[in-house]
Formats: C-alpha cells, sequence, structure tokens
C-alpha cells in the first residue's frame, strides 16, 4: 500500500475509534478541535523543518506528490506531503481519545488542569480548581 | 552535530509544549500513568505503521542528521521519542485549553460538568 492509502485508512480507523469503539467524541467537542488548531500549526512548523531540509525524506511513488519537496503544491504543504497532516491527525486524535477514555474510567481522572497560574490569585474562576473542589 | 537535527526538533516539541505543564497547570506528569496508558497502544500502532513504512520505502532518514542509533534494525531512535513526545504534547494542548476555558473534555464524571 502507499503512504497515501496508509493515511487515509488510518484517519477513517481513527474516527471509529473515538465515535464508535470508545465513544469519546472528541470529534464533536470544541475543546479539541481548539487544541487540534494549535497543534496542526506547530505540526507545519516542525515537519516543515524535517521534510524541508530533508532530514526525512519521502518516495515519490509512495505519496501524491513527488520526491522533491517544495513549500506549497504538488501534494506538499509546507514542504511536508499532506499525507503527514492524516497521520498527524491520526496519532494526536487516537492518543486523546485513549487519555479521555482511561479518565473516564477513573484513572487519574484527578489532579485536574488548571487553573492557570496568572487566575490562581482570583480562586473561583470558570476553571475547575486544581483539586477538584 | 549536524547529526543531531532530527533531535533538534524534539527538543523544540518538548520546551515549546512543556512550559503549559508549569503555567497552564496541565497536570499531566501527575497523571503519567495515565499517560502511559493512553500512549502504548498508539506507541504500538504507529511503531508497526513506521516500521512498515521504512521497509515498503515510503520514507527515509538522512543519515547525516539522524543519530543512526536504530530500534529492531530499522526505526531510528528519534522516531520512537517523536511518538512519545508528541502524543505528550497533544495531552498537554488539550489540558491547557480544559485550564484556560473550562471546557468540558468528556472524561468528567455524571454531574461534574464544569
Amino acid at each position: 500500500m502507499t503512504y497515501t492509502q496508509l493515511a487515509f485508512a488510518g484517519v477513517g480507523l481513527t474516527i471509529l475509534l473515538d465515535l464508535v469503539v470508545l465513544r469519546t467524541r472528541l470529534l464533536l467537542r470544541r475543546v479539541f478541535w481548539v487544541a487540534y488548531a494549535i497543534v496542526v500549526f506547530f505540526q507545519l512548523v516542525t515537519n516543515g523543518v524535517l521534510t524541508g531540509f530533508e532530514i526525512v525524506q519521502y518516495a515519490g511513488d509512495s505519496i501524491v506528490g513527488t520526491d522533491t519537496p517544495r513549500f506549497i503544491g504538488a501534494g506538499r504543504i509546507a514542504y511536508a506531503p499532506f499525507e503527514d497532516l492524516l497521520f498527524g491527525f491520526a496519532l494526536v486524535v487516537q492518543t486523546l481519545a485513549w487519555w479521555v477514555w482511561w479518565g473516564r474510567r477513573g484513572v487519574q481522572y484527578r489532579p485536574l488542569a488548571g487553573p492557570p497560574r496568572w487566575r490562581s490569585e482570583t480562586g473561583s474562576g470558570s476553571a475547575p480548581s486544581a483539586d477538584g473542589t | 552535530m549536524p547529526r543531531l537535527a532530527y533531535f533538534g526538533v524534539l527538543v523544540f516539541i518538548v520546551v515549546g509544549s512543556g512550559w503549559l505543564e508549569v503555567v497552564m497547570r496541565t497536570n499531566v506528569l501527575r497523571r503519567s500513568r495515565r499517560f502511559v496508558l493512553a500512549l502504548a497502544p498508539v506507541l504500538a500502532l504507529f511503531l508497526i505503521w513506521d516500521a512498515y513504512a521504512i521497509a515498503a520505502g515510503h520514507w527515509t532518514f538522512d543519515p547525516d542528521r539522524t543519530t543512526g542509533v536504530t530500534l529492531l534494525g530499522s526505526i531510528p531512535l528519534e522516531e520512537l521519542v517523536f511518538f512519545v513526545v508528541v502524543p505528550f504534547a497533544a495531552v498537554l494542548t488539550l489540558e491547557a485549553v480544559r485550564s484556560a476555558r473550562g471546557w468540558s473534555v468528556g472524561d468528567e464524571p455524571p454531574g461534574e460538568q464544569p
């Protein structure tokens, strides 16, 4: 199979994992998409370095594009094959789905995240406190 | 030194996300057992994918900019670290957004929706 085929299959299985298998339904939540927007920005930067400087190289016959990196176009986004975005999506969503699944089962649900340091003086904000009270 | 180029990117990912643990109080390190459990199936799957992709020639690594240390004779050490560091950064980011916004993530017990 080509990287392109595997990447699309990976996204399909990942969506199934989140919505059907684990029923974590992260893909339906605002919190996920905001976090993913941040992650994908940094993916484009770091993966751009790895692929633009050809630290990692791709075979032209395994991707939609060619083996020559270009900034945009011909199957490439920020030097990386667009397939890498699908790969990264699968990696990130699967991790977060399992993270939520274990938390839901009561495995280290606490200590909860937050509040951010700058909000700690003011006490109760909208965010849950670190000790969960 | 140039053989540490891939590692340099990994360090950037750790530093670029690690500050969230301190400033946003994401408390992921204090939930490391949960992180390890979440990571295990993902790590296994993506190492298999990586091994297959390397064997099939989908991607290769510049020997002048990687350490050359490999697992099972094919997967660069940098890839293993990548598959730990990137999921860690993803969990930190999700928990940081939860910390900042107080949005529900889906692991809350019934009656404890923020």
